[in-house]
């Protein structure tokens, strides 16, 4: 019998509609390999009671003629989305415990389009990070080494979700991203990454960082993959007043192949400083292919891209320090509390126990930029640049269909690398952070390995609402690659 | 270029409700004005005539009628709290 867990999720939804195999034993064969893997310490927790009684449930369910978009798909879910009765973490010592009492919408519509949840992945601490090292849980392990045998990061912050997917510990799973975390870890461990337009998916029921830059997505095998999954987890929720009341198209439908007249937009201020030579040349591969297909690709300019991370580094934080006010030790969480301790020092003690280094600094530079007297000179001043960057985006999308850019400036790097100094581990989101600001839909691909052995995405970057233009060249990007190195022990 | 010392520090702690020992305050002016010197390059961009942007979403937010949709959740609501009596969240006294 074929080994369950190297199918893609749409061989495995055909598998499973041909009787090839049911549910439950697709699942249990990723419940196996959950167990096989554990070191890569992928989840948070593990939910494979619930698994399996899912995959009986969808098995059932399919015997009466009635199956969804992702009937009896076992997937990972980022520690990051609310799921009724089972743990949800954020990847935060100060949720430690936590079991909410209702389930997001995202993972709501999943579960009733048959999608079966094999557990919580693990994450950097509330979303925020690119290594997932921050993660109270432990750091993740990428399922890619060196070749001398060294850990690697997987990514962040989706980092569990990305190395469960390549690990073959779940068909696929479920990211958010607010600035990269969905496109630079798929980047980082050779999968499919996609970052949907702004508003596309609900936001209700995902522990909340940045607001106005949040979005789930899918992190998958291949492209096609994730139209599937982004089908399954999209739509209008009245519970999310950003949700777009725009209809869900038919995403596997746009995977033509074709994408011949089409305008592909190569934005010069992407060639930063000191880009390492192998990342030029993916690009420059990139291209060539897209060229080949029957693109016609043009230079485009976004000039304010260099203000991207900056502007990012003062929203976001802004964002997350208002947003994170709620954990106060009373509600939920953890509180820590002594005799004779007054309110704020039961705020304060629980909050310094809570939230880790990173979180702990973020909160601090939004509160700070929020403050009276330095609002209008930072926090203003960054909303204004953010409007220049949506408008360079927009004037680049009068004349081209999609942009190609690198998903990264570097392929994954050892743990504890980038450690020492926060400012340099934001740069890895130097390329993913523009479109966020913008709320673009972003899909990276993978496409080609690094001189180390390591892989390397291209990102596609589409107008708002037309993920089927990115799916869509990225479907071709992924034919034209044909990438189809694997981590150790997932070869053949 | 903005360097924030230890007094300015434990100042933001506090409005950000985080206990934070002496040599953290040092640490963390140390880390945090190198976040903001890297923000800093901002300051160069001439935004004359822009308007903020708050949100990309590109809809006014929906209203909708002003009636009771949940309620008598009380146990849901409860349920997570790390102290509870009576139906109620508990707090320390705050009254003297």
């Amino acid at each position: 019998m074929t080994d369950l867990t190297k199918l893609t999720l749409a061989d495995a939804r055909d598998g499973l509609a041909k009787g090839d195999f049911t549910s439950v034993e697709l699942t249990e064969a990723h419940i196996k390999s959950m167990d096989a893997h554990r070191n890569l310490n992928a989840y948070i927790t593990e939910t494979p009671e619930k698994a399996v009684e899912m995959a009986k449930a969808s098995d059932a369910k399919r015997a009466k003629g009635d199956a969804g978009k992702m009937e009896g798909l076992p997937i990972a879910i980022k520690d990051l989305f609310c799921t009724e009765g089972v743990q949800t973490t954020a990847a935060s010592h100060i949720l430690e415990g936590f079991k909410p009492e209702y389930e997001s919408t995202v993972t709501t519509n999943l579960f009733n389009n048959g999608a079966v949840m094999l557990g919580k992945a693990n994450l950097d601490e509330f979303a925020m990070g690119s290594s997932n090292t921050s993660s109270y849980y432990g750091n993740v392990i990428n399922p890619w080494k060196t070749a001398d045998g060294k850990d690697l990061v997987p990514g962040g912050s989706s980092g569990g979700s990305a190395a469960a997917v390549a690990a073959g510990m779940a068909l696929a799973a479920t990211g958010t991203d607010t600035g990269g975390s969905i496109r630079q870890p798929a980047s980082y461990c050779g999968i499919v990454g996609l970052k949907p337009t702004y508003g596309r998916c609900s936001r209700w029921g995902i522990v909340a960082f940045a607001s106005s830059l949040d979005q789930a997505g899918p992190m998958t095998k291949t492209v096609r993959d994730a139209a599937i999954m982004l089908g399954a987890m999209a739509g209008h929720d009245a519970k999310d007043s950003t949700s777009a009341p725009v209809a869900v198209p038919d995403f596997e439908a746009a995977l033509t192949g074709d994408i011949r007249g089409m305008k592909i937009g190569i934005p010069k201020e992407y060639r930063v400083d000191g880009m390492p030579e192998e990342i030029n040349k993916l690009w420059e591969n990139g291209i060539a292919m897209l060229r080949d297909a029957g693109a016609e690709v043009v230079d485009v300019s976004l000039p304010h891209t260099k203000y991207a991370l900056g502007t990012y580094y003062i929203v976001a934080p802004a964002e997350a320090s208002s947003n994170l006010a709620r954990y106060d030790g009373l509600r939920y969480g953890q509180r820590v509390m002594e005799d004779g301790d007054s309110l704020d020092d039961m705020y304060m003690k629980s909050r310094a126990a809570g939230f880790g280094k990173e979180v702990q600094r973020r909160i601090m530079i939004g509160t700070y930029v929020l403050s009276a007297g330095y609002y209008d000179a930072y926090y203003n001043k960054a909303l204004k640049v953010r409007r220049r960057i949506y408008q360079d985006f927009e004037n680049a999308f009068g004349t081209v269909d999609a942009i190609l850019t690198p998903t990264a400036p570097s392929a994954a790097f050892a743990i504890g690398e980038n450690e020492d100094d926060p400012v340099k581990m934001y740069l890895n989101d130097v390329f993913t952070v523009p479109a966020s600001l913008a709320g673009l839909p972003g899909l990276s691909v993978p496409t080609g390995l690094s001189s180390g052995g390591l892989p390397l995405g291209l990102q596609l970057i589409g107008k708002p609402f037309d993920e089927e233009t990115v799916l869509r060249v990225g479907g071709v990007l992924e034919n034209a690659a044909a990438f189809n190195a694997k981590p150790f022990g997932q070869e053949g | 270029m903005s360097s924030l010392d230890k007094e300015t520090v434990r100042k933001i702690a506090f409005l950000s409700r985080i206990n934070v020992s002496e040599e953290g305050l040092s640490e963390l002016a140390g880390d945090l004005t190198r976040i903001l010197d890297f923000v800093e390059e901002l300051q160069e961009v001439d935004v004359e005539g822009c308007d903020p942007l708050t949100s990309v979403a590109d809809l006014t937010l929906p209203l909708r009628k002003d009636e009771v949709t949940d309620g008598n959740i009380q146990q849901k609501v409860l349920a997570n709290a790390p102290m509870t009596d009576a139906g109620c969240f508990v707090v320390p006294k705050v009254v003297e």
